[in-house]
């Protein structure tokens, strides 16, 4: 009872979804209804209102977490993860409910947060720490750890506009995981970033979780979440759906995966919004095409320099990739602007099985991932004789073959002598 | 267990702080506490303004100075020369620039502050700290261009043959009003602009219509006795007004200061407590 780290006890979040089109109030709207009203309304859906729509993030959310537990929480696009993170570190209020959290919180739901591209890498890093919580003289002790972490000493004094993308994610990584805290809450940021970059990012969540902190650690990656956390929340639809076991949550949520889940609309980093997703047709046969279509609306001006679409299975390893760049990247957007991408796979080459499609953008100062939509692949129809192996044994891959057998029969050795 | 012994940091960043989230309305007071437990936050981000201001114009510091000498210039030759405006016996150009020294720290801090959280979305949206550093960092960050443009204003008071009096001395205090007046309104505004994103347009608006309604460009004595204590209502009045005497070396005109000064400390009340209130809401919708 007393070794607890975070104890959440119904824990709801209430959304209103905004009938109209826009996104922010205008000063006409709210002169009428006093300078409060964007605030209250968010909130106080006036009782027996039918009008406004509302959705609830999270709904009755009680669990107790103690201290040194290295916990993951699993769950469908928009289940309400990231949402829980978000109250969890205080950025967001809960509608009802209350949690208690004991001790320093560091959260990583986003890498290079505070990050400003006029300054250089060395300025950046303390400009990082203190936002993160870290006093000048933590940050000055850990400094050339920190730098060599991230592999940027020749650069550190330079201004970070300078920097690749990887670069920024490493440093502000590093940044990160050199905080002093008692509990760590991570959001997917290991899906940003090469292989090599995610080894070392989960390296030190399990370097951070063997020192008794206690981590909360949100991923699509199911071979992570096995090999590091202890136990597994399942949340589905904004409730808790399991608890415990990582191996048994897992393999519940892998088997509840539904189809055809798209997002609404989704942020990407601060400056675009992703909307209007479409992955057509969904379910696809194996060895079809899929069409994927999607619109960037910009929030503020911005250049795009690179994207892609991932795919990943749903356990988690990534399975290929759609360079976006042939499209007409790099490309800038003003405020107000928007893009209209699409792009064809053609003649998927993958079994039949749970996709997962997210987009990457790397918009220069940052890159972020953000799902778009669990694609199903459907079994190629096929005209063979043998019944094909079911999907778990022919693995990811499909592919296209061609062989043969000849048969020799046995000569006699006597004959040649 | 040392309680008594713990540090105020180790209060809000120990390792058996419990924190308790949950829903609140209503209003709320301003945790000094948490804020000064997070002042190392609040110098980070006010250092960081200040470079990044300077490493992206090419004028850097010549800014601080340009923006009042170049006012100043104008003024005094329109207003100043052409049409004759009084100046209660001194020289225009140093009248105006006493005046202009408060006029746009206060300018370029509200402004600056009610563009603030919009500014800062990114930070908003991914980390904790107490969301009022973010305007007040930029009210911070003003503090050293007021600095290098009171500088100036030394030296003009040397040009003109005006001496340094003790007088002088009450300028931190004056300057404490501005400061308040501009964090109450800054704040206030900061708030307002998360919510309604067109409040930027209107800012400038607000920030010219308040120069003209403040006596910068004209003496306070150019209003009619009877109506001085309207003029005084804008906290902006007395103090600039506060200015004048203390560079300038003329008696004050205390019960304008001290209403300009009480009506300063409320509105700094009104627009943190307004900013408090309204502030856990902006992450949802910033």
């Amino acid at each position: 009872m007393t070794n607890y780290a975070i104890r959440a006890e119904g824990l709801s979040k209430q959304y209103i979804i905004r009938a109209s089109k826009q996104r922010y109030y205008t000063l006409r709207e709210a002169l009428a209804k006093g300078m409060t009203a964007p605030f209250k309304r968010l909130w106080n859906v006036p009782r027996g209102s039918a009008a406004a729509e509302t959705i609830w993030a999270l709904k009755d959310i009680s669990f107790q977490i103690n201290r040194g537990e290295v916990v993951g929480i699993i769950g469908h696009n928009g289940a309400g993860k990231s949402t829980l993170l978000k109250i969890l570190s205080r950025i967001v209020m809960p509608s009802e409910g209350r949690v208690a959290v004991r001790g320093r919180v560091a959260s990583l739901l986003e890498v290079g947060t505070g990050f400003h591209p006029e300054l250089t890498g060395r300025e950046n890093v303390f400009l990082n720490g203190a936002i993160l919580g870290m006093t000048r003289g933590e940050v000055r002790q850990k400094f050339d750890e920190m730098v060599s972490f991230a592999d940027v000493e020749r650069f550190i004094d330079t201004p970070v506009k300078h920097y690749s993308s990887g670069m920024h994610m490493r440093l502000a990584f590093a940044v990160a995981a050199h905080l002093e805290t008692d509990i760590l809450l991570v959001d997917e940021v290991l899906a940003v970033g090469d292989a090599s970059f995610q080894k070392k990012c989960l390296a030190k969540i399990e370097n951070v979780a063997g020192h008794g902190r206690t981590v909360l650690f949100v991923s699509h990656n199911m071979t992570a979440m096995q090999s590091l956390c202890g136990r597994v929340i399942h949340l589905a639809n904004g409730k808790i759906e399991g608890d415990g076991e990582p191996q048994h949550e897992i393999n519940d949520y892998l088997s509840r995966a539904t189809v055809s889940q798209m997002h609404n609309k989704r942020k990407v980093g601060d400056a675009l919004t992703l909307m209007n997703m479409s992955v057509s047709p969904n379910p696809v046969k194996s060895g079809g095409d899929v069409r994927f279509q999607f619109d960037l609306l910009a929030k503020n001006p911005v250049q795009l320099n690179e994207a892609q679409l991932v795919l990943f299975a749903l356990e988690g390893p990534r399975v290929g990739i759609v360079d976006l760049r042939p499209a007409g990247f790099p490309f800038t957007m003003r405020t107000g602007d928007s893009a209209r991408i699409e792009a064809v796979l053609r003649s998927i080459p993958l079994v039949d099985h749970q996709y997962r499609v997210a987009l990457w953008v790397d918009w220069g100062v940052s890159a972020s991932v953000v799902d778009i939509a669990d694609l199903t692949i459907s079994p190629a129809q096929t005209n063979e004789l043998y019944a094909p192996y079911p999907a778990s044994a022919r693995g990811l891959v499909e592919f296209k073959t061609e062989c043969s057998l000849k048969q020799y029969r046995e000569y006699s050795l006597i004959a040649t002598g | 267990m040392m309680d008594d012994q713990k540090t105020l940091s180790d209060l809000y960043f120990g390792h058996d702080r419990v924190t308790i989230i949950e829903p609140q309305s209503g209003w709320r007071l301003l945790d000094w506490r948490e804020l000064w437990a997070y002042r190392d936050l609040l110098y980070v981000l006010t250092v960081r303004d200040i470079k990044v201001r300077y490493k992206q114009t090419m004028l850097g510091f010549a800014w601080a100075i340009i923006q009042p000498v170049m006012m100043m210039v104008v003024f005094s030759i329109f207003f100043g020369g052409l049409a004759k405006m009084p100046s209660d016996g001194f020289p225009y150009p140093i009248f105006v620039y006493a005046a202009l020294l408060p006029w746009t720290f206060f300018a370029n801090a509200i402004t600056n502050s009610a563009n603030s959280l919009v500014g800062s979305a990114n930070l908003v949206s991914k980390v904790y700290f107490p969301r009022l550093i973010i305007p007040l960092s930029s009210v911070g960050s003003g503090l050293v261009d007021f600095a290098i443009a009171a500088a100036i204003l030394l030296l003009l008071m040397v040009y003109y043959g005006v001496s340094w009096t003790l007088s002088l001395l009450v300028v931190p205090i004056l300057v404490a009003g501005v400061v308040l007046t501009a964090l109450g309104v800054g704040t206030c505004l900061a708030a307002l602009n998360v919510a309604y994103r067109d409040f930027r347009y209107v800012i400038p608006f607000l920030v010219q219509f308040w120069m003209f309604v403040t006596p910068v460009v004209y003496p306070a004595s150019l209003v009619p006795r009877e109506w001085q204590w309207a003029l005084f209502i804008n906290p902006m009045a007395g103090v600039i007004e506060g200015f004048r005497s203390a560079f300038l070396g003329r008696p004050f005109d205390v019960p304008g200061m001290l209403v300009s000064l009480a009506i300063a400390a409320m509105l700094f009340a009104a627009g943190v407590s307004y900013f408090e209130k309204v502030e856990r809401r902006f992450a949802d919708i910033i």
